[in-house]
């Protein structure tokens, strides 16, 4: 029922708000939001942690092609779904300041995209997954396109083509294991019941991980990226960054390790090597941006390299981190793009040298700030540090050489985003900046939670891999058995 | 009363002061904050002198050996099954001593900054900072795991990047804070590498199991090698990375002089007697694993240590600005630190260990003591600058002799602090070191002569130009301070260090040499001589000799050129040869690429006109061929 829950107040939110007044949409759309986190953390009380799948519904849907409209919860999809709830109410009120034309359609899609994004993260049958994946890219899409600046259209048109290419292989890698593996059903235990000669596993993975490096993205699929999440309204940005790219990792977690563990184990080095890359390349890309808002975008893309290169390790340390790391990025993903539209508000751009002197109008807004950039270079008893950790750790144990490389991401990123903060932040005000004002009520609801949202999962990180630990057991001990079935065909 | 009762508040004081004073200080507790902080922190010294007196003579000791405890435990981060992270506190005779210097030196700092930075505007934000920084820096010794020291040495350095930076519209002050930050986070790179590979290789991050499994003689751990060195050693080496990047050790120190941006008392405590310390701490925790798994990691520690020494000390006699002296002495006496624990053994040869740790305990005192002494001229003259300075023994008496007597300690002049660890520590290299007990003797020699330099140019000298003397020689939180640290300048040499810290618990015995400290203590007078012939009063002779001795002047007055380096490879290299290309690659390459791809496409389907159609069925019927198109390949790849 939870899981239900999850997909469907979004989306009948969405419905009723057409019909609601138009003044009223933003406040609308924020309860919404904020019923769906209660009943997620509602949830989390009756959620038994070692109970494996819950929360389930399980009934015939498409029957003439076997689809079960099979949804459910374990330990990592209800942690994915609390991440999307958790996020979408500050997401929404960051937007409260902030007036977009046709608000009622605005919203409507968000919440859309929110309850779609909650559906691939419940959704344990593979066709319903797919259809929820590709649903999300929808509003989305619509959301760039009508409200986005810049050279929007041509933003979009690249941003939807290339992810819907990606899902296309993934669409494909589905129909075969649907029609060839297991007589039809695409339900999870049909799927991981499947055993896949070592060939088309290594098809089925090269399939499933365009579409998810597309997504994420990693190099040297990003090209969408920074310029989606700069041309993006705000809000979308954050919810592109903070949930939407969760999916593609999600996914490798979910769809790609179980179900090709061999192929991951043969050929996972090549992501892991291109994530690695990414991270370097990212970072020093980041370093010569002039838009602050840019250099987040680049930022992002090399944080979450090295997610996908500790998941892809095959680890329970790997997916343990990877897991933090995704509610750490999410939440200071946030923050970092929430910053940028503060700036934008008052200045109406975010170029950095155009910058200057802030903190001395700002103190709070300074203060805030540096604690989240802090944790966007993984200092310790912030949240991203014990994922980064993990991560790192799960990597040195696949190859030490790859660790050190994606490790300097760290120091990397400590250079570019203390240099961007001191040019933005510190020295003396330009022109422009000399009338900044401090955060006003709004801004504070949503930067303050934010800061105790990094300390508390940073100062207890257990909170988080506690529910997760059996979920992830659960996946190792597939991948293994999977592995051994494998070897008994052979 | 038993240690688990009360241990932990040491730490937690400072971190309860840091709260109460970040959120509320600047609104509501804008005077009081230093009172509170200061009085907290005094609860806290109280307590670490109370543990230590428990530990060092009542029950620290079993069989004459001291225990290593651990009162406190708490697992923090679940690893895998066999691997937890802890956050714990350990106590040995090293963290009970380091408790002991660091709380009591913050103590001081606290109460001089009570005047020295009394009118600051953001007076509470200092304290919380400061409150910040003992907090991390006491949890650093305390902690019982590599990675918890990793945490809190992490966090150490963001208190230094914050205290640095307190001036932050001062675009000077800023940019030191980032230095210091990006280089010593450099180096904590390879240190995290290096916590990772002796981790994985014991299996464990606790010191005690660590040690255990990675310094038994009959050990069963099978490290692998590369490049012709055990593992283990590459670990070891990749700590101490770390290690030298937190305390300055060349080619890591350039963050060092340009972190005397921050405020006079922040460098006393922070960069001078206790977080850049943590360097020499951390290869003296890991000490069995470095002196008995093997030794090429301990030879590098050695060499490193006698190089940054001498190095630093050349760079001192020519400096000019008083703090940055003051850094470049703090760098080299580090490096004695350094190659004390370097050449030392375990065990029955460890009086290396054993000096360098007493050395780190003296010289938290007169290190102290001289930064706050410059921190009461620097407020009295407004400047930093020698030239501006002169004679001020007469307005500064109390300046003066704390100054004096701190000089002295560190010049290594009997019966001072700085004499009985310099002494042991120079005995200890003659012992195993030829070539390093010849570096140590020629920078004892110079650390006389440039610290006399800058005591005869500070108090004698000319006279400076005072255009109104509008206050005194500062307000007495000021002065009792500098009175403390000026007389433990004289008597802290005189604790048998031996009795209490060696490498194995036992007790170490030191043995003071008459004969051989002849050497030493006339090569520190000939120093102090020299300064004084060049210094006591205003002449042209160094100038005649800076002239004279040219270009080897002008090298290490330009601190030899280093800092020049690190920006041609961090503004030339990084930034341009590789930033920007790459983001030019990422422009028309890469995405160009792409945009190829999709520009083809398009043409292609231009040119069957009609596929066009705009309709939403068009495209759908499109995209189940594209699928049914590429399941078609699939098949065909996979039979």
């Amino acid at each position: 029922m939870q899981s239900l829950l999850a997909i469907l107040i979004p989306i009948v939110s969405a419905v009723i708000l057409f019909v609601l007044p138009k003044a009223n949409a933003k406040q609308f759309a924020l309860i919404s939001a904020i019923i769906s986190l209660g009943v997620t953390i509602a949830s989390y009380f009756v959620f038994d942690i070692n109970g494996g799948e819950q929360f389930s519904i399980n009934v015939p849907w498409i029957e003439m092609l076997g689809i079960q409209f099979h949804i459910g919860m374990d330990g990592i999809s209800l942690l994915m779904v609390f991440l999307c709830n958790l996020l979408m109410p500050f997401i929404i009120l960051s937007a409260f300041k902030d007036e977009y034309s046709n608000t009622k359609v605005f919203y409507a899609l968000m919440l859309v995209m929110q309850g779609a994004m909650n559906g691939v993260f419940v959704a344990m049958d593979m066709f319903l997954y797919y259809i929820f994946w590709e649903l999300a890219l929808i509003p989305a899409y619509f959301l760039v396109l009508r409200w986005g600046t810049g050279e929007a259209r041509k933003i979009t048109i690249k941003f939807f083509i290339y992810t819907l290419f990606g899902s296309l292989f993934m669409l494909v890698g589905i129909i075969w294991m649907a029609y060839y593996g297991t007589n039809g059903s695409t339900d999870i235990s049909a799927i991981y019941n499947l055993v896949i000669d070592e060939r088309t596993q290594m098809f089925l993975f090269f399939a499933f991980m365009l579409a998810y490096a597309i997504k994420i993205p990693v190099f040297p699929f990003h090209t969408w990226q920074p310029d989606t999440y700069t041309s993006a309204p705000a809000p979308v940005t954050m919810m592109l960054s903070g949930i939407m790219l969760k999916m593609g990792l999600y996914s490798i977690i979910r769809w790609v390790l179980p179900v090709m563990p061999d192929a991951v184990n043969e050929y996972g080095i090549y992501v892991i090597i291109l994530a690695t890359i990414g991270v370097l390349y990212a970072s020093s890309i980041a370093w010569v941006q002039k838009d602050l808002k840019r250099l987040f975008a680049y930022a992002s893309l090399a944080h979450v390299g090295i997610i996908a290169a500790g998941l892809l390790t095959a680890t329970a340390i790997g997916i343990q981190g990877g897991l933090l790391q995704m509610v750490a990025h999410g939440i200071y993903a946030v923050g970092l793009f929430y910053i940028c539209q503060i700036i934008y508000r008052q200045q109406q751009n975010h170029v950095i040298d155009k910058l200057g002197g802030i903190r001395l109008k700002a103190p709070l807004f300074a203060g805030m700030y540096l604690v989240i950039l802090l944790a966007s270079v993984s200092l310790p008893l912030t949240n991203a540090f014990p994922g980064e950790f993990m991560l790192l750790s799960s990597i040195y144990t696949f190859n030490p050489w790859i660790c050190l490389f994606a490790g300097s991401g760290v120091i990397l990123g400590a250079m570019y985003m203390l240099s961007s903060y001191q040019k933005v932040m510190l020295g003396e005000t330009t022109g422009s900046t000399n009338h900044f004002h401090e955060l006003n009520f709004y801004d504070k609801v949503v930067l303050i939670p934010i800061v105790i949202l990094i300390f508390i999962f940073g100062l207890f990180p257990n909170s988080i891999n506690d529910l997760t630990a059996p979920a992830v057991d659960a996946i190792i001990n597939q991948m293994q058995s999977h592995t051994e079935a494998i070897n008994i065909n052979r | 009363m038993n240690y688990s009762n009360y241990i932990a508040w040491i730490p937690l004081l400072p971190l309860a002061g840091f709260l109460i004073l970040g959120l509320f200080g600047r609104n509501y507790l804008k005077n009081s904050s230093g009172i509170i902080a200061t009085i907290l922190l005094l609860a806290s010294t109280v307590l670490s002198f109370f543990a230590a007196y428990n530990y060092f003579f009542i029950d620290g000791k079993i069989d004459g050996i001291y225990q290593s405890l651990k009162p406190v435990n708490y697992a923090w981060l679940k690893f895998t099954d066999t691997l937890s992270i802890d956050m714990g506190i350990t106590l040995d005779p090293i963290s009970v001593m380091m408790i002991v210097v660091v709380s009591f030196i913050s103590l001081m700092v606290h109460i001089f900054s009570l005047g020295y930075m009394k009118g600051e505007e953001r007076f509470s934000t200092y304290y919380s900072f400061l409150q910040l920084f003992t907090f991390s820096m006491l949890g650093l010794v305390l902690s019982s795991n590599l990675f918890q020291l990793y945490i809190f040495w992490e966090l150490v350095g963001v208190s230094s990047f914050l205290l640095i930076g307190y001036y932050y519209d001062k675009p000077s002050a800023v940019a030191a804070s980032k230095k210091a930050f990006i280089v010593t986070r450099f180096a904590d790179l390879f240190f995290l590498i290096g916590i990772l590979i002796l981790g994985f290789t014991a299996n464990t991050f606790d010191f005690n199991t660590l040690i255990q499994s990675l310094s038994a003689e009959n050990s069963t751990i099978v490290a692998g090698s590369f490049l012709g060195t055990s593992i283990i050693t590459w670990g070891l080496t990749l700590i101490f990375i770390g290690g030298a990047g937190k305390s300055a050790m060349f080619p890591l120190h350039i963050w060092l002089p340009d972190a005397m941006e921050g405020p006079t008392p922040v460098s006393a405590l922070i960069h001078a007697a206790t977080m850049v310390v943590a360097g020499v701490f951390l290869v003296a925790r890991l000490f069995p694993v470095f002196a008995i798994t093997d030794s090429g990691a301990l030879e590098i520690v050695a060499y490193v240590g006698a190089f940054s020494a001498l190095f630093a000390a050349i760079i001192a006699c020519t400096q000019t600005d008083i703090k940055r002296v003051l850094a470049y002495s703090t760098m080299s006496q580090i490096g004695y630190m350094m190659f004390a624990l370097g050449i030392s053994n375990y065990g029955e040869d460890g009086a290396g260990y054993t000096a360098g740790m007493f050395h780190l305990f003296t010289h938290a005192f007169f290190k102290s003591c001289l930064f706050l002494c410059a921190g009461a001229v620097i407020h009295f003259i407004h400047s930093n600058e020698m030239k501006d300075m002169g004679g001020l023994r007469k307005y500064m008496p109390i300046t003066n002799v704390a100054f004096l007597f701190a000089c002295l300690a560190i010049a290594g002049a009997p019966p001072f602090a700085g004499f009985f660890s310099k002494e042991s520590i120079l005995h200890a290299a003659y012992e195993s070191n030829m070539l390093i007990f010849i570096i140590a003797l020629i920078t004892s020699a110079l650390t006389a002569f440039y610290v006399f330099r800058l005591y005869f140019s500070i108090f004698w000298n000319k006279e400076a130009h005072l255009h109104e003397i509008h206050h005194g020689e500062g307000t007495w939180t000021m002065k009792i301070p500098l009175i403390i640290l000026g007389a433990l300048s004289l008597l802290a040499g005189f604790i048998p260090f031996g009795n209490y810290v060696s490498s194995d618990g036992k007790i170490m015995h030191g043995h003071l040499d008459i004969l051989f400290s002849i050497t030493p203590v006339l090569l520190s007078v000939a120093g102090i001589a020299y300064a004084g012939y060049l210094y006591i009063k205003q002449t042209d002779r160094p100038q005649k000799i800076a002239t004279a001795i040219g270009g080897i002047y002008t090298a290490a007055y330009k601190k030899f050129y280093i800092d020049e380096v690190y920006i041609f490879i961090t503004e030339k290299i990084i930034f341009n040869l590789i930033g920007r290309p790459a983001a030019w690659i990422d422009k028309n390459i890469v995405d160009g690429f792409m945009n190829l791809i999709g520009n083809t496409t398009t043409k292609i389907s231009n040119a069957i006109k009609g596929l066009q159609s705009g309709k939403v069925q068009g495209y759908a019927l499109y995209f189940f061929g594209g699928v049914v198109g590429l399941i078609l390949i699939f098949e065909y790849l996979w039979n």
